[in-house]
């Protein structure tokens, strides 16, 4: 027993060195933040390209002597090409839906914060989740490759040393297929024109990479989840973040496998010359393809979005978990409906499985089984609903703190209702065919998605923040950052709406030539200033981040007052959470204004206060209890 | 005041679902946490390996289910589809593995029994089963290479060896987690701790195996009986 015991506290020594501290560490703490700063680079570049982009469309022409000097085939003189564009509409996609929105929500701030909330002392496997995180960061590196292998000619010089299939340096720019990839073109290589040569292979495998990464995580969340949780801290006595991170884990888990599966078959038809996807007889650019038959380009779009639409979930489900954690410390109430909230989170999940096919209904797929996806699709309307009336039913009544971090959490929900609607529009079939691959589709999904799972974790950042670094961020420039950001993306994204009912198709790099379009102008450059003034005040929030980390205002160990277990360790967390005492749980994640208790909150971790007797207790209800009726 | 505090008790259960029943430490039966008196540390539970392992297999199940919807897919969609017969030594793959399952569980069950000795006897064995079914799968890719059926020859073929290689390098991991085993788990531990994991590595590991035995007689199906 004694050895047992100092077995236990020999593990958990922390590391002295600086590359076992900070690089190749151990601790889910650690790994956490390195995902964070991942994230915060990807987004950097990610919204450097969109503004790139904005500024092209509104101002065909525009110069740019960098892109000249870095890309010289693709932006020659600094004027991009409408490849050029493609590409950035490819690598923007790619960094921010891989990078960013798989990458903070759950590697972020769940392999942080997940552990500590469920009391233990780090996760189940943390070898391997060192390993996730680095693997992750290799894909990134390959992924920034990608577009320089083709575009840029030392780069592309490197590359063409690893053979025909890597030969680089002379097409135009890096990936242009999207981030979806569609084949054909997407698996023909370099005779499908410019841009689908060795940047295209260099992207699938960043991509591949990513994959496994993601399944080391996956992996480590579902299991630490199951077996580590701490004495008391029953399932339905886990925070709603909790919740929301294990089904994504889930989804990364059963989704992320048929992409790479997807994957591999789409790089040995580049590379390999076999034809899964590759039909034969095909035209391209005036050339006969001879050397492929019979394959189906149709294939990939399945796999591709069987593992897509999950992707979306996997985005936006860690966003509703903060949500829901932070709206109920900020109202003090508990949380509206708790069981219905983590039933809603499954069914979101589950049914995000079996709704693929509304990404293809223009691809020819039979009226039957486009109705049966149709179904599905609009049925995620009920559980979604359930937790918008949900988050509503907590702020009823309730005497809100605007912290900063709960303005972003009411933002969050107004964002995805405001992008989820449009949900109901595009998955009906009938509407979809008009709406297809219209700026319509883009303001969905960067509404519901994006936006959304962006303003997830900024309140994530702004609430954790004092857990995280001992420090408050400053709460002038958050709020300048959440007004601003705010009414910023409604003016970014509104007018998309109405882009694409006038027809207006995306991905295109210019719409001089179509009549049809010239009246929008005025709308698009509306856009074009709104995406320039809300990434500008990004600025601001990164400003804040750093400052604060080393002068902003020092934190308490419970400085919203919260109840769960986060908030009883020290600040920051010592190496194994909670030093050596093993916390122990006695109530669930959001007991706010409980009526008799001396304070209005209490933390997971009190033993029942006084004597209890039995049956007196008013147990009608969820919203009952924690005020009168 | 009796009265009002007790008003938690109806919160709690509002809030966190059900009520609760009281064994042990008073979360037992509450689906909760770990076990052990408050105040202790908390105990290594071996399920930790267990949901490890059976969480990997369900992502491999996704990834072998995914190249097999597209293989049945694919033998559909063109008119070019031309199965290759079968080479003779598959059988012989296929008879290694099923055995290396066999005495895995004896290797298995010896740890269990506490007898470390065929325990580690029974686990070489499996490894040098493990490392002669990836020698017969490379004898039949070099036999097929010999007869000029390459990967792009035919959408078959490229279904053939990409299984097949999946496959293989999902059963050299198995074969470097059991020389993980041969190397550090024959010696019995000191600490209660350390024999909980010594004997839980060895047990997901088994499963593990026997998922690769069981996926190959799959693949072996799919690729040569299906329809």
């Amino acid at each position: 027993m004694a050895e047992a015991t100092h077995d236990e506290v020999h593990r958990h020594e922390a590391p002295k060195g600086f590359i076992r501290k900070y690089i190749f560490s151990l601790d889910h703490k650690v790994i956490g933040i390195q995902y964070i700063l991942l994230a915060l680079t990807a987004v950097l570049v990610g919204m450097l390209m969109s503004v790139l982009m904005r500024i092209n469309l509104s101002w065909p022409g525009s110069k740019w002597s960098i892109l000249g000097t870095l890309f010289p085939t693709g932006a020659p003189g600094g004027v991009m090409s409408d490849s050029f564009y493609l590409s950035l509409v490819t690598m923007h996609g790619t960094l921010m839906v891989f990078f960013v929105l798989t990458t903070a929500p759950q590697g972020g701030f769940g392999n942080y914060f997940l552990p500590i909330q469920i009391g233990a002392e780090d996760m189940a496997f943390p070898v391997l989740n060192m390993l996730s995180f680095w693997v992750t960061f290799v894909g990134f590196i390959v992924l920034l490759l990608a577009i320089l292998a083709e575009g840029n000619l030392t780069v592309g010089a490197w590359f063409s040393k690893l053979g025909a299939s890597f030969a680089g340096g002379t097409g135009t720019v890096g990936p242009i297929g999207g981030w979806t990839g569609y084949p054909p073109l997407s698996a023909l290589g370099p005779i499908a024109g410019p841009g689908q040569g060795a940047g295209v292979n260099l992207w699938i495998i960043s991509i591949a990479i990513f994959c496994v990464g993601s399944l080391l995580g996956a992996l480590n969340f579902i299991t630490t989840l199951l077996n580590m949780r701490t004495r008391g801290m029953s399932l339905m006595r886990m925070p709603l973040t909790c919740w929301a991170w294990f089904t994504t884990a889930i989804l990364a888990l059963l989704s992320f496998p048929v992409l790479l599966g997807g994957g591999i078959l789409l790089l040995l038809d580049r590379i390999a010359g076999t034809s899964f996807f590759i039909p034969g007889g095909l035209f391209v650019s005036g050339n006969l393809v001879p050397q492929h038959t019979g394959g189906s380009p149709l294939l990939w779009q399945h796999l591709f979005w069987f593992f897509g639409h999950p992707e979306v979930y996997i985005a936006i489900l860690p966003g509703m978990g903060a949500t829901s954690h932070v709206l109920s410390t900020f109202a003090r109430k508990p949380i509206f409906g708790y069981r219905a909230m983590v039933f809603a989170i499954f069914a979101i999940g589950m049914l995000g499985f079996f709704v693929w096919g509304h990404h293809m209904f223009i691809s020819g797929m039979s009226p039957y089984s486009a109705i049966a996806f149709s179904i599905l699709t609009l049925s995620i309307g009920v559980p979604s609903a359930i937790k918008t009336f949900n988050w509503l039913g907590t702020l009823w009544g309730a005497k809100i703190r605007f912290t900063t971090p709960m303005l972003f959490a009411i933002g969050f929900v107004s964002v995805f209702v405001a992008g989820g609607i449009t949900g109901l529009v595009l998955g009906q079939t009938s509407l979809d065919f008009f709406f297809h691959d219209t700026y319509f589709v883009t303001a969905h999904f960067h509404l519901v998605m994006g936006v959304a799972s962006i303003f997830g974790m900024f309140a994530a950042t702004y609430f954790w923040f004092p857990k995280m670094f001992g420090r408050m961020m400053n709460e002038t420039l958050g709020k300048l950052h959440f007004w601003v950001t705010f009414l910023g993306v409604y003016a970014i994204f509104v007018p998309f709406h109405a882009m694409g009912m006038l027809g207006m198709p995306r991905r295109y790099a210019n719409f001089g030539e179509y009549e049809f379009l010239k009246n929008s102008h005025s709308l698009v450059l509306f856009v074009t200033v709104a995406a320039i003034i809300t990434v500008g005040i990004q600025i601001v929030f990164y400003f804040n981040l750093f400052w604060s980390m080393f002068w902003g205002k020092k934190a308490s160990d419970n400085p919203w007052e919260a109840t769960t277990l986060e908030w009883t360790t020290a600040t920051p967390p010592p190496h194994d959470n909670f030093a050596g005492v093993v916390p122990t749980v006695y109530r669930g994640p959001y007991e706010f204004a409980v009526p008799g208790a001396p304070r209005d909150f209490i933390m997971q971790t009190e033993p029942e206060a006084v004597e209890v007797t039995a049956g007196l207790g008013d147990r009608s209800g969820n919203g009952g209890n924690g005020h009168k009726h | 005041m009796a009265a009002t505090v007790t008003n938690t008790e109806g919160v709690g259960t509002a809030i966190s679902g059900g009520p609760r029943s009281r064994g042990g430490n008073g979360f037992h039966k509450n689906g909760g946490g770990r076990d052990g008196k408050d105040g202790e540390p908390l105990r290594f539970t071996p399920a930790r390996y267990r949901i490890g392992v059976w969480v990997a297999i369900g992502s491999i199940v996704m990834l072998f289910t995914a190249l097999t919807s597209a293989y049945i897919v694919r033998s559909a969609s063109g008119n070019d589809w031309q199965p290759i017969a079968m080479p003779k030594v598959l059988w012989l793959s296929t008879l290694l593995i099923v055995i290396s399952s066999v005495t895995m569980e004896v290797s298995r069950r010896s740890l269990k029994q506490q007898r470390d000795v065929p325990y580690g006897r029974w686990l070489m064995i499996t490894v040098a089963l493990g490392l002669g079914f990836l020698a017969s799968q490379i004898i039949a890719w070099r036999q097929l290479v010999r007869q000029g059926v390459y990967l792009a020859s035919n959408p078959y073929n490229s279904f053939f060896y990409l299984f097949t290689a999946a496959h293989g390098l999902h059963l050299f991991g198995g074969i470097m987690a059991l020389s993980y085993l041969l190397l550090r788990t024959r010696q019995r531990r000191s600490t209660i701790d350390g024999e909980l994991r010594r004997v839980g590595a060895a047990e997901s590991a088994t499963i593990y195996w026997h998922f690769m035995d069981v996926l190959w007689v799959a693949l072996f199906l799919l690729l040569f009986f299906w329809k």
